[in-house]
């Protein structure tokens, strides 16, 4: 090992030192190397379950996803090729079709990251049958609305809710294919006695899910609010 | 309790049990009970009773002797005689005629010697022959012995060096090596440790570990309470499926005589040594059962995996290093300490030392719970083990490895029992389930079944396991109702490849196996579901009915 507590690795052929423990994506964001990834977010905990941030690591015939895997001295990690972004796109498509997404009628048209991700990779179409099985909207909350139709399931708002605001309003009932978003024990938004109204999980919504009504999507989103409201936290 | 009040247990019950000349062992586990186990039980009670044998024949509750399609059934000792289909009525018939006359009832025994020639039982070695409700008769076989001979004799260290020995693998399916397991979770500094003995046993037709637990709950404790002396851990969890009701009353009551004997619990046999144990059940979910789902569950959290690294051995339950093994692994464990690694490495293949339980159902003419040394071949066990499939049938496929195992034709039969064969042949040995398909079934519609039950059981947590599985099982529905296209089998293949290479957890990593066998061996049915829009074994009925 180089020195107490720091790795030395490859990222796409870049040297690149990081710190022990720190995990493949946030050395290769130092070294300006960009992985995709949706349920990841500065400021809050690894989740592990959109595996859009899957690299290869030379050495293992599996993939890591890259946000949870930690540095290790001398690897050698891969984060794009022909293999990984058949499957990102694969990934992609299938969050499409799990609900069904109309971007025309989506307020966060425009500045959406599966929007993005979906022309960044060039879904044009899709090859699995699409869901078209209309799901709950929860319109009781008086400004925050909950749109079970866009949510692709990346747990950011519970976990902002939950790491942040220190309250876990949300939550998720039911399993697979089934699972939703919940406030409180499933409760209308608007009687909800724990929800502090803070709209930071609008703020965090990668897609149109959690919206803040009558507000242009642009100025309620906020990527770093999580982080920054640690930093601010530590000082 | 000292180690020498332990043996005076083992010889006073030596010798209660040597005055009897007979013993009838009747099985009462879950496979038996809904045939009138308990009924034939009480009818063997009351006969002895009626002819005055009570001081020579003993009526003993027992586990499952394996045999479980033919139940209820009952072992009478000396000489191992198997009895099938006792009714209360033929109960009696036996004890005038066996236990009295000394002339076996030859219309009732079990004739099929070929169920166990091939069987090599060391998991199940005491399953069906004791009362596991009595501690007693666990020690008068030698048990506890083997962790008195840790706790007097070894240090952790030579405890894990006999575990490393033996060649031992995890028996959860995943098959890594148990000793090297145990190393990484001995040498962490944090402290308290745990040890974790997974009984969440959920695949369908799969029922190796509960008939374990059924028939033997003292084999576990003990190789938990070993394992913990190696690692270093001082709290224990059995997670057991709350669906297995029996199996979490005959812990619980094992625990508790355990725990009177000083065998668990603190200053274990008046040594230093203190594990406590705790029950935990499991509230019906598959993914449950994953390493890492397992650690949730326990803790109180939904039950959803979780990435690794960091791994159970360094950050495991309530972030404490923590070694989970199944149950079936833990059973073995006894039996190294008392023989040696070196003997246990003899059994089975040299990667892949000792034996195999295996739940083997489906269209085979002896289905049952067997135990086979590793490197037998399939073959043997449906053929030989299970004697084929029922006369007029043909054999077609073996789905092995429970519900993400893989679909294997005839000329994959003659493949060794191992981790890395069946890996290689497209199937797991999981949870060790054995599932034999003869001509009436068509390999679409099986592999529906199974890939429905896992997107079922999928948490949701990741993209591909929750949408990319449903979608393989749209796909399927459509070619099933005569809808399908040929791009579908690629678009299948692909998503195949994708959910298992990208999905978090082995729930979405194994899921498609179904899918992906059946389409490298079975590729005319499907074929022929979607060009001739006919199903070969007529089971997809609105098919056939559209014609």
């Amino acid at each position: 090992m180089s020195g107490t507590g720091v790795v030395k690795l490859k990222i796409d052929g870049v040297e690149v030192t990081a710190n022990e423990g720190e995990t493949i994506l946030s050395a290769a964001k130092r070294a300006g190397i960009k992985i995709p990834a949706l349920c990841y977010l500065d400021g809050l905990s690894s989740y592990g379950g959109c595996r859009l941030c899957i690299v290869e690591v030379k050495g293992s015939p599996r993939l890591f996803p890259a946000c949870t895997t930690p540095v290790s001295n001398g690897m050698e990690v891969t984060t794009d090729s022909p293999k990984l972004r058949k499957y990102r796109k694969m990934t992609i498509e299938l969050l499409l079709s799990e609900k069904p997404h109309i971007c025309a009628i989506c307020i966060a048209n425009g500045n959406c990251e599966l929007q993005d991700l979906a022309r960044e990779f060039g879904v044009d179409h899709l090859r699995v049958e699409r869901e078209w099985k209309s799901q709950k909207i929860d319109l009781s909350h008086s400004f925050l609305v909950l749109d079970n139709n866009r949510c692709i399931l990346c747990t950011r708002c519970l976990r902002v809710c939950d790491e942040i605001e220190g309250v876990h309003a949300l939550d998720i009932k039911m399993r697979g294919k089934d699972s939703q978003i919940i406030i409180d024990i499933d409760d209308d938004w608007g009687s909800s006695i724990s929800c502090t109204s803070c709209r930071k999980c609008a703020r965090v919504c990668p897609v149109g899910a959690i919206y803040v009504r009558d507000e242009p999507i642009s100025r309620t989103k906020n990527k770093d609010i999580a982080q920054f409201i640690l930093l601010r936290r530590r000082r | 309790m000292k180690p020498d009040d332990i043996l005076r247990v083992a010889e006073r019950e030596a010798e209660k049990q040597r005055a009897y000349k007979s013993r009838i062992n009747v099985c009462c586990s879950s496979g038996c009970l809904p045939f009138g186990a308990l009924q034939v039980l009480k009818a063997f009670e009351s006969a002895i009773k009626e002819y005055g044998l009570e001081g020579e024949c003993k009526v003993s509750r027992t586990g499952c002797i394996g045999t479980c399609s033919v139940g209820p059934v009952a072992l009478i000792e000396p000489g191992g005689f198997l009895y099938q289909n006792i009714t209360p009525e033929n109960a009696k018939e036996i004890v005038k005629r066996h236990i009295i006359s000394g002339e076996p009832v030859k219309e009732l025994l079990y004739a099929n010697e070929a169920f166990f020639k091939k069987q090599y039982r060391l998991v199940l070695r005491n399953a069906g022959r004791i009362d596991p409700l009595r501690i007693e008769e666990y020690i008068m076989v030698g048990g506890y012995s083997a962790l008195i001979k840790c706790l007097t004799k070894m240090t952790p260290k030579e405890v894990i060096d006999e575990v490393i020995a033996s060649g031992l693998r995890g028996r959860g399916g995943a098959g890594f090596p148990t000793g090297q397991k145990w190393n990484f979770v001995a040498r962490e500094k944090a402290t308290p440790k745990y040890v974790i003995a997974n009984l969440d046993e959920g695949d369908p037709g799969v029922f190796a570990n509960r008939t374990l637990a059924e028939a033997d709950p003292h084999a576990i404790i003990e190789g938990m309470t070993i394992a913990a002396y190696a690692v270093g851990a001082e709290k224990g969890y059995i997670y057991v499926r709350a669906e297995y009701p029996l199996a979490v009353q005959t812990l619980r009551e094992a625990l508790k005589q355990a725990k009177s004997m000083n065998l668990v619990g603190e200053n274990i046999l008046e040594t230093q040594f203190n594990f406590d144990i705790e029950l935990r059940m499991g509230a019906g979910a598959f993914v449950a059962g994953e390493e890492t789902g397992i650690l949730a569950s326990i803790e109180g959290r939904r039950a959803t995996p979780r990435p690794r690294p960091p791994y159970p051995a360094t950050s495991g339950l309530w972030g404490k290093p923590t070694l989970i093994q199944n149950v079936e692994t833990l059973a073995n464990v006894p039996l190294i300490i008392l023989n040696g690694g070196n003997w246990f490495a003899k059994i089975g293949t040299p990667k892949c030392t000792g034996t195999k339980c295996f739940s083997l159902t489906g269209k085979v003419n002896n289905p049952g719970l067997i135990e086979v040394p590793m490197g037998i071949t399939l073959r043997e066990i449906v053929f030989e083990i299970g004697g084929g499939v029922p006369a007029g049938r043909k054999f077609k496929a073996v789905l092995v490895g429970g519900p993400s195992g893989g679909c294997l034709p005839e000329s994959a039969l003659d493949l060794p029992i191992d981790y890395e064969s069946l890996t290689k042949a497209g199937a797991i040995m999981g949870s060790g389930g054995i599932v034999v398909i003869d001509d009436e079934s068509c390999m679409v519609d099986t592999a529906w079944f199974f890939t429905d039950f896992c997107v079922d059981e999928s948490c949701g947590k990741c993209v591909p396991c929750r949408v990319g599985l449903l979608k393989m099982r749209n796909i399927l529905e459509r070619i099933m109702r005569g809808e399908g296209r040929l791009e579908d089998l690629d678009l299948l293949q692909e998503l195949g490849e994708y959910v298992r290479d990208v999905s978090l957890c082995g729930l979405g990593q194994t899921a498609p196996n179904p899918i992906l066998t059946t389409l490298r061996y079975f590729r005319d049915e499907y074929i022929a579901h979607i060009v001739d829009k006919k199903c070969p074994a007529g089971k997809c009925f609105r098919l056939e009915a559209e014609i």
